[in-house]
């Protein structure tokens, strides 16, 4: 232990005599722990909030009973199953909008809720309780919600169809975003009289599927405590987007402690076979770099932890945002984290120090205490690291060919992407060596074969940080793509799809009909389309259903993936359905194939004509026929139309609207502002993958500065001969610019390619397994030069501190070298 | 004549809704007076059926059934079934959730080594729970109390009563063998000196048949019955704190309610009523009786008489009681001790006793 300790001490001294390097390392772990464990906690914070929204009602882990056919069922149902001695307990949710905001409402009733339930336990006290369902009722708020809505205690906010809610009061237990009411107040602010959307079942109670047949036929399924709620199935692929980039990320910073504990072993080899020579065994070496690491994941780690605390509050309001408008799901921004985050944050770093630094831990095992340096052996060295990096990347290769060949879904698909990376990473090496030797024997004079043969000497050293450059290069060049092709994609879509001039939501469907009515005489309005929606559920998985008439704004302009020659005839005329691109490749259907729909009644069964891309949408899509939809749905809601108007009285038709039918009418917006509405719910979308993305790429800026620290200091060696013989200082340190900027330009040309491979997998395999849709693939060569000029930015700038330092290093320093030589 | 009824009804939804802490704002909320609601005057007939029926304009009222029964194995069971209803607000009988009526019911069935008991709440206006007059209905989730199909009449002669939790279950056809009988003056029922009343009327005289099942095992039982009726909106006095309430089968045919109301301040307020074997009744004033604690016992934290000596001097009773489970504790919001007795001395029976605020 003594020894370990003296051995730890003289190791350590080291830091203080390279406070440089100390810094690097220390840099470089704590970014990799807080890219990775920022995202962790942006993914925690949203699963806590899913729960929290669940739990807040029903306690967590209840089973419930929900719809078996379209989104509500009959309040009866309720009624029966507790006339029949079942103990469950009712919930309506539902959106309000207050100003320009949407707020979930939740209707409970509080004295059937389970015990377990936070709001339940409000019936401990007397006032609360009956002030929640007397009078004017109470509606429960987190004081979060309440600040982000802008509310305040005891306010009574006027919904935008005109009614009042309830007085507001704060209350911790209230899930994010939402609005705790009496179950009566919330059918009456949902205008969703006698209708509920869940029944959360008692802790003991036993229903079982046969005993619910018997009392609700089939009205009502079973949807275990287990069952992911619904939330956490729409947003599963979000958060498994945000790991890969927090991994790539991780992986990437680990690239900069490796160098930087990889120019520590360098520089401390003398010190090693110092401390070998003395007679301290190669275990307690090894034991005293072991605390040395831990002592360093601590600090690091922990610096880590906390900067990616940081960063997840600095991301955390675009992710809430795009996740509401995406799956309107309400995160909390208030970000809390367990215990078990931080230890998880902490144990990555400490991995990732462990791995970074495996290597040199491995050579001290193995380190003879009499070695000299064999700069000659470094030659059959090199071929020997060569061979191995391109088995190594030969080996990736089957493998993602394996992931793609045999894998399914998300998980191959990042697989693919992960290995390719890593296979191009290895090979990086072995092409610049090859380019280098040729380079070499093509080159004429001394100086320039010494460059190339030199070159090829000092790739092992900045391979690791060339690697960590391409793969950033790489992602940008391929997550850039894909965003961008997405953009054009979306753009094209909205246009098509927003085709009308006027978009209106009526407060009641008796309103809407005076709207209609009134908007018949208008000479400026072309056509009314009404775009009535009902819910349903096919497969378990979520659909809505919206109508459609028979007009030019469909027929000529309504984008379609694939679909019969007379589509449109058979909607209207035929048991037809068209379908979003997510239900189809979701249920396996094509045109021509059949689909049954749940309806209000019994099971519809259509022929699926048409398939239709719906870009953005977690939830599945049918377009059926107008008359069809009021037809099948009872519930179908009557309030959302489309107007056609001339594009410049549409200013003058909508002010008119707003005025005459003031209240009735619950929103309205034209074209371009629903536009301008969908390309932000857009941009939020990626605003989080773009910011990592760029964080990466400083990452591995960083490391390649790292490196080339590394690399400075042992370049004294090498270079002092060459002075030596003649060669001047500028001579060198521009020789030595040139070299690093063909580096990090080979790097940047094989992260072309390799990019738009990325590219091709996001939207070929990642896209389609985690949102359903398939984007076209598209070609941005704009950016990469972009990614080119990135490329030689960093290199040129990471590779002007030491270069200046050589550049004025007085010629004694030079000199010195041969004095002291390893 | 009844307060302790309306008490224990109405403290007890009020304490199920609310802690200890919250008990003093609920007393007092019952100190007031109660604005906009009914109040009981002397001299309104009852009516019939309508009167089974639920009074929406009074605050408070309630549906309570207690049996003593005999089961095939000889031994001696009890039940206890209370359908309560409260209104939060005058005019509290709507539509929908819009009604402010919570309704609230406890079951117990007792045997000598087993007391279970479970309740429940259901809002008044969609269904789940409500009483309807004719034919008599009251019910909770599938909890009932109801007229039997076999009924011609429009009264409550010939009822059924049923609950059921995870552990027990129990279902008795009941049926009455003399009329119902109006307390008080006419069913007009004082309830102290400052002029508080109620309306009153109970039905003593059930026979009782059905099964009863305890933790899984169904006994055939038989036995008597006890259904009270009262309704009213009247404010308490802030001092009460509980009281011991009996309900006695004599042998014989008699019936003998008594209670004794304690004051945290002044003397135990006593009362009751004897009814003859034919249903007639005569009040019996607090000189008259006499109940008097013999042995208590420590349960849920409390100590609790459970044997007491009661008399009424004019008509020569002198007994003393024993509970068939000395343990009948109800858990329930709020908690209380109410379970099945029986009694020996100058007479002999059997009957129920409640015991609250211990």
């Amino acid at each position: 232990m003594k020894q370990t300790l003296w051995t730890l001490a003289a190791l350590a001294s080291h830091w203080r005599r390279r406070p440089g390097n100390l810094g690097m390392l220390l840099l470089g772990l704590a970014m990799a722990t807080a890219l990775w464990s920022g995202v962790q906690a942006l993914n925690a914070q949203a699963r806590n909030s899913y729960d929290a929204a669940t739990a807040a009602i029903s306690g967590g882990g209840a089973r419930t009973l929900g719809s078996s056919r379209s989104g509500l069922f009959d309040q009866d149902l309720f009624v029966k199953l507790r006339r029949a001695g079942v103990n469950v307990s009712p919930v309506l949710e539902g959106l309000v909008r207050i100003g320009e905001k949407n707020v979930r409402i939740i209707g409970v009733e509080p004295l059937s809720l389970p015990r377990r339930s936070p709001i339940a336990r409000l019936r401990s006290r007397a006032d609360l309780i009956e002030d929640f369902f007397s009078g004017p009722g109470r509606g429960f708020a987190s004081p979060e919600t309440l600040r982000r809505f802008n509310l305040a205690e005891g306010a009574q906010p006027l919904t935008n169809r005109g009614q009042r809610l309830p007085p507001l009061a704060a209350l911790a237990e209230a899930p994010p975003g939402a609005i705790v009411v009496d179950i009566g107040v919330a059918q009456h602010l949902l205008d969703r009289h006698e209708k509920l959307s869940r029944l959360i079942m008692a802790d003991d109670e036993t229903l079982d599927e046969a005993r619910l047949k018997s009392i609700a036929r089939d009205a009502l399924r079973l949807v275990a405590a287990n069952e992911e709620s619904e939330l956490d199935r729409l947003t599963d692929s979000f958060h498994l987007n945000l790991t890969a980039f927090g991994f790539l990320a991780f992986l990437v910073g680990l690239f900069i402690v490796h160098a930087a504990y990889g120019l520590a072993f360098e520089q401390r080899l003398p010190t090693l076979r110092t401390l070998r020579a003395l007679g301290v065994a190669p275990m307690h070496l090894v034991a005293a770099m072991a605390w040395e690491i831990a002592v360093l994941t601590l600090a690091a780690g922990g610096a880590g932890v906390i900067g990616g605390y940081t960063l997840a509050r600095a991301l955390l309001p675009d992710v809430a945002r795009s996740l509401e408008s995406l799956y309107g799901a309400q995160i909390s921004e208030n970000l809390a984290l367990d215990a078990r985050w931080w230890f998880s944050g902490l144990a990555m770093a400490g991995a990732g120090a462990v791995l970074a630094a495996a290597s040199g831990l491995l050579k001290t095992l193995r380190l003879p205490p009499l070695s000299v340096s064999r700069p000659i052996a470094w030659r059959a060295e090199h071929y020997r690291y060569l061979r191995r990096q391109a088995a190594l990347a030969v080996l990736a290769l089957v493998v993602a060919a394996c992931a793609y060949g045999f894998g399914k879904g998300l998980a191959s698909g990042f697989a693919v992407i992960g290995l390719t990376l890593l296979a191009a990473a290895l090979f990086l090496p072995v092409g610049l060596a090859g380019a280098l030797a040729l380079g070499e024997h093509v080159a004429r004079g001394p100086l320039a074969r010494w460059f190339f043969a030199d070159g090829r000497q000092e790739i092992s050293g900045l391979s690791l940080a060339l690697m960590a450059l391409l793969i950033a290069l790489a992602a940008n060049i391929g997550v850039g793509g894909m965003v961008e092709g997405f953009r054009q994609t979306f753009g094209r879509w909205l246009d098509a799809r927003l085709v009308a001039e006027i978009y209106f939501e009526a407060a009641t469907p008796a309103d809407a009909q005076d709207v209609e009515t009134w908007a018949r005489k208008q000479p400026e309005i072309s056509a009314i389309l009404p775009v009535f929606r009902a819910k349903t559920r096919i497969g378990g998985w979520p659909v809505d259903v919206f109508g459609m008439t028979s007009h030019e704004t469909y027929t000529a302009h309504f984008p379609l993936l694939d679909a019969e020659p007379n589509v449109w005839t058979a909607l209207h005329d035929q048991d037809a359905v068209l379908v979003s691109e997510q239900l189809a490749r979701r249920l396996g259907l094509g045109v021509g194939t059949m689909i049954d729909v749940p309806t209000s009644h019994e099971e519809w069964r259509a022929r699926v004509v048409g398939v239709f891309p719906d870009y953005g949408n977690p939830k599945g899509q049918l377009r059926i026929d107008h008359e069809k939809l009021k037809r099948y749905f009872d519930d179908a809601s009557g309030i959302h139309y489309s107007l056609r108007a001339a594009p410049e009285a549409t200013p003058r038709v909508i002010e008119d609207m707003q005025q005459r039918f003031d209240g009735k009418i619950a929103r309205i917006v034209d074209q371009s502002e629903l536009k301008a509405l969908s390309t932000e719910v857009f941009e939020r979308t990626f605003a989080v993958t773009t910011a990592l993305n760029t964080l990466t790429l400083i990452v591995s800026g960083v490391a390649l500065f790292a490196s080339l620290l590394t690399l400075s200091g042992m370049r004294r060696a090498r270079i002092a001969p060459v002075w030596a013989l003649g060669a001047t200082r500028s001579q060198l340190a521009g020789l030595e610019m040139i070299r690093v900027l063909v580096f990090a330009a080979g790097a940047a040309v094989l992260a072309t390619p390799l990019g738009l491979f990325m590219t091709w997998c996001l939207v070929a395999i990642v896209n389609v397994a985690a949102f359903g849709w398939r984007l076209p693939f598209h070609v941005f060569p704009a950016q990469w030069l972009v990614v080119l000029l990135i490329a030689l930015g960093a290199a040129f700038f990471a590779a002007l501190v030491p270069l200046v330092r050589l550049a004025r290093s007085a010629p004694t320093e030079l000199l010195r070298v041969f004095s002291n030589e390893r | 004549m009844k307060d302790r009824r309306s008490i224990s009804r109405r403290s007890a939804l009020l304490l199920a809704l609310s802690s200890s802490g919250a008990l003093a704002k609920g007393f007092g909320g019952l100190a007031d007076k109660a604005p906009g609601f009914t109040i009981p005057r002397p001299g309104t007939p009852l009516v019939f059926p309508k009167d089974h029926g639920p009074h929406p304009d009074f605050r408070t009222e309630w549906w309570y059934v207690t049996a003593n029964l005999t089961g095939a194995d000889g031994a001696s069971y009890g039940v206890q079934w209370t359908l309560f209803r409260h209104a939060l607000e005058p005019n509290a009988t709507r539509a929908g959730w819009d009604d402010r009526n919570v309704w609230m019911c406890h079951a117990a069935a007792t045997s000598a080594s087993e007391h279970l008991f479970a309740q429940k709440f259901a809002r008044g206006g969609i269904g789940q729970a409500g009483v309807e007059a004719a034919p008599f209905r009251a019910f909770i989730d599938d909890w009932v109390l109801d007229t039997r199909d076999d009924s011609t009449g429009a009264g409550i002669e010939r009822l059924r009563v049923f609950a059921g939790d995870r552990d027990f279950a129990y279902a008795l056809d009941l049926t009455a063998t003399a009329p119902i009988v109006l307390q008080g003056e006419g069913g007009y029922s004082r309830k102290s000196e400052t002029g508080q009343a109620s309306y009153y009327f109970s039905q003593p005289f059930f026979k009782a048949e059905g099964s009863i099942s305890l933790h899984g095992r169904k006994m055939q039982v038989s036995g008597r019955a006890w259904m009270d009726r009262e309704w009213s909106s009247q404010p308490l006095g802030p001092d009460q704190k509980g009281w011991d309430w009996f309900a006695l089968h004599l042998d014989g045919g008699a019936k003998l309610m008594l209670y004794r109301m304690r004051s945290v301040e002044a003397a135990p307020y006593l009362f009751g009523n004897w009814i003859d074997a034919g249903g007639a009744t005569s009040p019996l004033t607090g000189e008259d009786i006499g109940l008097e604690p013999l042995e208590t016992i420590r349960i849920a934290d409390r100590d609790v008489p459970i044997r007491w000596r009661v008399q009424v001097k004019s008509r020569g009773l002198d007994i003393t009681t024993q509970p068939l489970n000395p343990r009948s504790w109800m858990g329930t919001d709020p908690a209380y001790w109410e379970g099945p007795i029986r009694f020996h001395g100058s007479h002999m029976g059997e009957g129920y006793l409640e015991m609250t605020g211990y």
